[in-house]
């Protein structure tokens, strides 16, 4: 049988780059009820990290601001929208393009959406200019019993 | 970030002890560029055999030190790639450039 989680939490805080660490670490926190590997664990934090950075250092740029994350459970989904109302993105399908970057002299490598793409199952960037910019990911934890399952049957069938 | 400088090889080494993210990365992109200018070393090597986690703060991090390695003449390498640090850079393309060693 499948666990069956529904969970939800928000958070707020200003944008400070500490919160980086804040924020990924508190939305791991809240994705373990979802028994993921170290693996997907991982991902989820990087992912998060990435999107959060966004916000802090191009959504609001030097200026403050709120940034918001909120994560859901969906059975054994985390659906995750990390959002801020700063500048927005001129041109999200170019800033979606690995290695594009509106800042090179500060150090960033433009692979930030690359990132989330590819670490999480889904990925969905909503901006508009002079309002801010929402990304919305998710992702699916396999259940640890169907792996099991999975493991069970490979030495039944060997 | 611990670092060590060996005098008679010209080879400064750094231990990086921290979670990479933007936040940490600009405190050691500091600390590295002073020592690397202070001892002008032959040879950089970064270590990330302590670092538990690292996003794509690391790829600017270490394309910004390889630019500023070959600008005072270095060598630069980097060991004791994690599972999920190896992952980041391969993303990059970076490690076309950059050496790797165990």
């Amino acid at each position: 049988m499948k666990e069956i989680f529904n969970n939800e939490m928000k958070l707020e805080f200003i944008s400070k780059s500490a919160n980086e660490a804040f924020a990924r670490i508190a939305v791991a926190a809240f994705a373990s009820q979802l028994d993921p590997t170290i693996e997907e664990l991982a991902d989820i934090k990087t992912a998060v990290s990435e999107a959060v950075t966004n916000c802090i250092i191009h959504g609001y740029d030097k200026k403050q601001g709120i940034v918001k994350v909120s994560a859901k459970l969906k059975e054994n989904e985390i659906i995750i929208e990390i959002s801020d109302k700063g500048k927005g993105i001129e041109n999200v399908d170019a800033a979606k393009e690995p290695l594009y970057t509106t800042k090179p002299n500060l150090e960033r490598s433009g692979m930030g959406f690359t990132i989330m793409e590819s670490f999480m199952d889904s990925m969905k960037v909503e901006s508009v200019l002079g309002l801010g910019t929402k990304v919305t990911m998710s992702k699916i934890i396999k259940p640890k019993q169907e792996n099991e399952e999975e493991e069970f049957e490979m030495l039944a069938t060997n | 970030m611990e670092s060590k400088f060996y005098e008679e090889d010209k080879l400064l080494v750094f231990k990086i002890t921290e979670e990479m993210d933007d936040h940490s990365v600009q405190m050691i992109r500091r600390k590295a560029d002073y020592e690397m200018e202070r001892y002008m070393p032959r040879k950089v090597i970064f270590d990330f055999d302590c670092v538990t986690f690292m996003d794509s703060a690391g790829i600017g991090f270490l394309i910004g030190r390889y630019k500023f390695a070959n600008m005072i003449g270095s060598k630069l390498e980097i060991s004791n790639l994690t599972q999920s640090v190896k992952r980041i850079f391969e993303m990059s393309g970076i490690l076309k450039l950059i050496p790797v060693t165990n």
